[in-house]
C-alpha cells in the first residue's frame, strides 16, 4: 500500500509540473462542451435562402426584400426554376428557398388565403426548426404590415416541406452526446499516454527492475487521471445545465454514478492502449483515430444505430460511448430511473473492469 | 573463501535465429568490482537486462544475489539495482523526490527513506542540488543522483550499464569514487564500459565478443597473459584479432 501511495504521488508530481497538460484536461473539455454546445444550439444568423418569385409583382418582391432585411436570413440568388432550387439545395448554397406561386399578388388581393412554399434543409434538425420559426415570424410581420392597405385581405398559409429530415430528431440530445464524446478524447487520449511515456524516457526500465507489481503501476497510473476527469465530468454537467440550458429532470446521484463508470472506463482504455503502445505518439494516434471516428459513429450520437446495417449495430456494442450518451441523454431530459438504465450500468461497469484486467496482463513484466 | 554473489552457467538469449548472448558463464564474488566489457552489440546490456530480470533467458541458468534467476525474479528484484544506459531518472521529479519515490518502492519506511536521504545527500555533495529539479542539473550530477537512487535501497549487487558515458573527465574521476566507496561497504559492482582507464580500476574483467566471453581475469593477469602493457591493447586483440595477426 505504501508502494501504491508513493507510487501516486508521483504521477501527481508528473501531473501538476506540466501546466500545458493539465490545462488541456481540465480547460480544454469545458472550452469544447461550450464552444460546439453553442455552435449547435446558437441563434440563427445569416441563413443562406434562395427565392424563386413566379410572381414577379410588388408584393412578390416586398416578400422576398423582407425576409432578406432579416438578420436572419440572406437572398444568395434569385432562381428561375424548380429544378434551379433543387441543384441550390444539392450544392449547398442555401439552406431554404421560398417558393412565390404565380397568382400570389392576386391571391393576396382578391383570395381570402394565399399559399407560399418554404423548403428547409432540416438535416441539422436545431437548425431546420429554427429558420422554420423565423420565417413564420417574419410572414406574420409582412403581413401585419399589409393589413394596413385596405384591400389585402388574402391570408398567407406558408407551406412547410423539411428537406432531409422530416422528423425533426434529436433537439437537446446533441449535449449529453457532446460529454460522452469529449471525455473520451481528453480522458482517454490524456491517459493514454502516461505508460507510453515512461517507455519512451526509458523510466519504464527503472521501474521494471524494481520489485513493483504491474498490477500497481498501471492502479496507481489511473487514480490521478480518474479523479481529473471526474472534475471534467462534473464541470461539463454544470455547464450543460446553467449555460446551455439543458434539463436535469433525473436523479443527480444516477447522473453522478453513470459518469464515474462511463469516466473509468475511459480511463481503462487509455491505460489500455498505453500498456501497448511503444511510444506516446503511437499511443495518441490510436486514442485519437482509433477511438474517436467509431465512437462518433457508432454511439447513437449522430448517426441512428437503429438505421445501421447488422454487422455495425452489433459493433457497436463494444463502444462504450454508447451506453453512456442514451442513458445520460434519457435520465437528464427524460428523467429516467435507474430500472429503465440499469443494463447500461452494468455493461459499461464490466468493460471497465475487463479492460483494467487486459491492460494489467497486457503489461509486459519484462522488456 | 569470499561469498558468491552471481553464478550464471551456460546463460543464452537468442532473438530469432541471432543469438546475442552466447552460453554465458561466470561468477561475481561479493564485493567485487566486475568489469564488462566488450563493442557495442556485442550483448553486454542483453546480458545485464537478463541479470537484473529485465529479459527472460532462453537457456541456462543462473543465480543473482542468492535467488534463482527464473523461479525467484521478485527476491532478485528486491536485492540488485540497475543504472540504464539511457538516463532513466524523473526528470520532472525533485532530486529528493526520486529518492523519496523509489525508496517507497522498494519499501522502505518513510523515517528510512529521510534518514537515508540525509546521508545520501551529504555524501554525494548534493546539498546545493536537492531541491531541483532533476532535468535541470548537468550530465555529471544527473549520473550521480541516479547511481545515488540505484543503491538507495542497499542492495547487495548493483548493475551499472556505461554509467560513465559521455561524462567528463572529473566527473568520471568522482563517479569511480563513488564506486569504491559502495564496494568498500560490501556492495558488489557489475559495470560495463568502454573507457579502458575505467576497465583498469576494476577487480576482474570479462570481455565479450560475439555473445561470448573470451577472457576472463584481473587486468594485471590479462595483460601478462597477453604480454602487452595496457588493457587497450588487450581489448583489441580481442576483439580485432585479424588485425593483429597480420602484422
Amino acid at each position: 500500500m505504501k508502494q501504491f501511495i508513493c507510487f501516486i504521488k508521483k504521477e501527481i508530481y508528473h501531473i501538476i509540473r506540466d501546466p500545458l497538460t493539465l490545462s488541456i484536461m481540465l480547460i480544454l473539455p469545458v472550452v469544447l462542451v461550450l464552444i460546439l454546445g453553442f455552435a449547435i444550439t446558437t441563434e440563427i444568423r445569416n441563413t443562406p435562402f434562395v427565392a424563386l418569385d413566379q410572381c414577379r409583382t410588388i408584393e412578390s418582391q416586398k416578400l422576398i426584400e423582407k425576409i432578406d432585411g432579416n438578420a436572419y436570413f440572406t437572398l444568395v440568388d434569385a432562381v428561375f426554376s424548380p429544378s434551379e432550387v433543387k441543384q441550390a439545395f444539392r450544392k449547398g448554397k442555401c439552406k431554404l428557398a421560398v417558393v412565390i406561386p404565380p397568382d400570389f399578388a392576386n391571391g393576396l388581393l382578391y383570395r381570402e388565403k394565399v399559399d407560399i412554399q418554404v423548403l428547409i434543409d432540416a438535416s441539422d434538425p436545431n437548425e431546420g426548426s429554427n429558420l422554420y420559426n423565423y420565417l413564420q415570424l417574419i410572414v406574420a410581420q409582412y403581413q401585419k404590415e399589409l393589413a394596413q392597405y385596405p384591400h389585402a385581405g388574402g391570408a398567407i398559409n406558408t407551406e412547410i416541406k423539411l428537406l432531409y429530415n422530416p422528423q425533426m430528431k434529436g433537439t437537446y440530445s446533441i449535449v449529453p452526446g457532446l460529454i460522452g464524446m469529449i471525455m473520451l478524447l481528453i480522458c482517454t487520449s490524456m491517459t493514454s499516454i502516461s505508460i507510453a511515456r515512461e517507455k519512451e524516457l526509458g523510466t519504464m526500465e527503472i521501474l521494471l527492475v524494481s520489485p513493483l507489481k504491474p498490477v500497481l503501476i498501471v492502479l496507481a497510473k489511473a487514480v490521478p487521471y480518474l479523479v481529473i476527469s471526474l472534475i471534467d465530468m462534473v464541470s461539463c454537467l454544470l455547464l450543460s445545465h446553467y449555460v446551455l440550458a439543458v434539463p436535469i429532470r433525473g436523479n443527480i446521484g444516477l447522473i453522478l454514478l453513470l459518469s464515474f463508470i462511463y469516466t473509468l472506463s475511459a480511463v481503462a482504455l487509455g491505460l489500455l492502449i498505453s500498456a501497448v503502445a511503444k511510444t506516446q505518439q503511437e499511443a495518441m494516434v490510436t486514442a485519437g483515430v482509433g477511438l474517436l471516428l467509431p465512437s462518433i459513429l457508432l454511439s447513437n450520437l449522430i448517426f441512428p444505430i437503429d438505421s445501421m446495417p447488422v454487422l455495425l449495430q452489433l459493433l457497436s456494442y463494444i463502444v462504450p460511448a454508447r451506453w453512456f450518451i442514451d442513458p445520460l441523454r434519457d435520465i437528464m431530459i427524460k428523467g429516467v430511473g435507474l430500472s429503465a438504465i440499469w443494463v447500461e450500468f452494468l455493461i459499461l461497469g464490466s468493460m471497465s473492469a475487463i479492460l483494467l484486467f487486459v491492460s494489467i496482463k497486457k503489461f509486459k513484466n519484462r522488456l | 573463501m569470499e561469498k558468491t554473489v552471481i553464478q550464471v552457467n551456460d546463460l543464452t538469449k537468442r532473438f530469432g535465429a541471432f543469438t546475442a548472448v552466447d552460453r554465458l558463464s561466470f561468477e561475481v564474488k561479493e564485493s567485487e568490482i566486475f568489469g564488462f566489457l566488450g563493442a557495442n552489440g556485442t550483448g553486454k546490456t542483453t546480458a545485464i537486462k537478463m541479470l537484473c530480470g529485465l529479459l527472460s533467458p532462453t537457456s541456462g541458468t543462473g543465480r543473482v544475489a542468492g535467488y534463482d534467476l527464473f523461479k525467484q525474479a521478485d527476491k532478485v528484484k528486491m536485492n540488485i539495482g540497475y543504472m540504464s544506459q539511457k538516463f532513466s531518472l524523473y526528470e520532472d521529479l525533485k532530486v529528493t523526490e526520486n529518492m523519496e519515490l523509489f525508496g517507497g518502492i522498494y519499501g522502505m519506511r518513510p523515517k528510512a527513506i529521510r534518514a537515508k536521504t540525509r546521508e545520501v545527500i551529504d555524501d554525494l555533495e548534493l546539498e546545493d542540488e536537492k531541491h531541483r529539479l532533476v532535468g535541470s542539473l548537468p550530465l555529471g550530477v544527473k549520473q550521480k543522483v541516479s547511481f545515488a537512487v540505484s543503491t538507495f535501497h542497499s542492495p547487495k549487487i548493483v548493475f551499472l550499464d556505461e554509467p560513465t558515458s559521455g561524462v567528463d573527465p572529473i566527473s568520471r574521476r568522482i563517479f569511480w569514487e563513488m564506486i569504491y566507496k559502495a564496494s568498500s561497504k560490501g556492495m558488489t559492482i557489475f559495470v560495463t564500459t568502454h573507457y579502458m582507464d575505467e576497465a583498469e580500476y576494476c577487480n576482474r574483467i570479462s570481455i565479450m565478443v560475439d555473445g561470448k566471453i573470451k577472457a576472463l581475469d584481473s587486468p594485471k593477469i590479462l595483460k601478462e597473459n597477453f604480454g602487452v602493457d595496457s588493457m587497450d591493447t588487450v581489448f583489441q586483440l580481442l576483439a580485432r584479432p585479424s588485425n593483429y595477426s597480420k602484422k
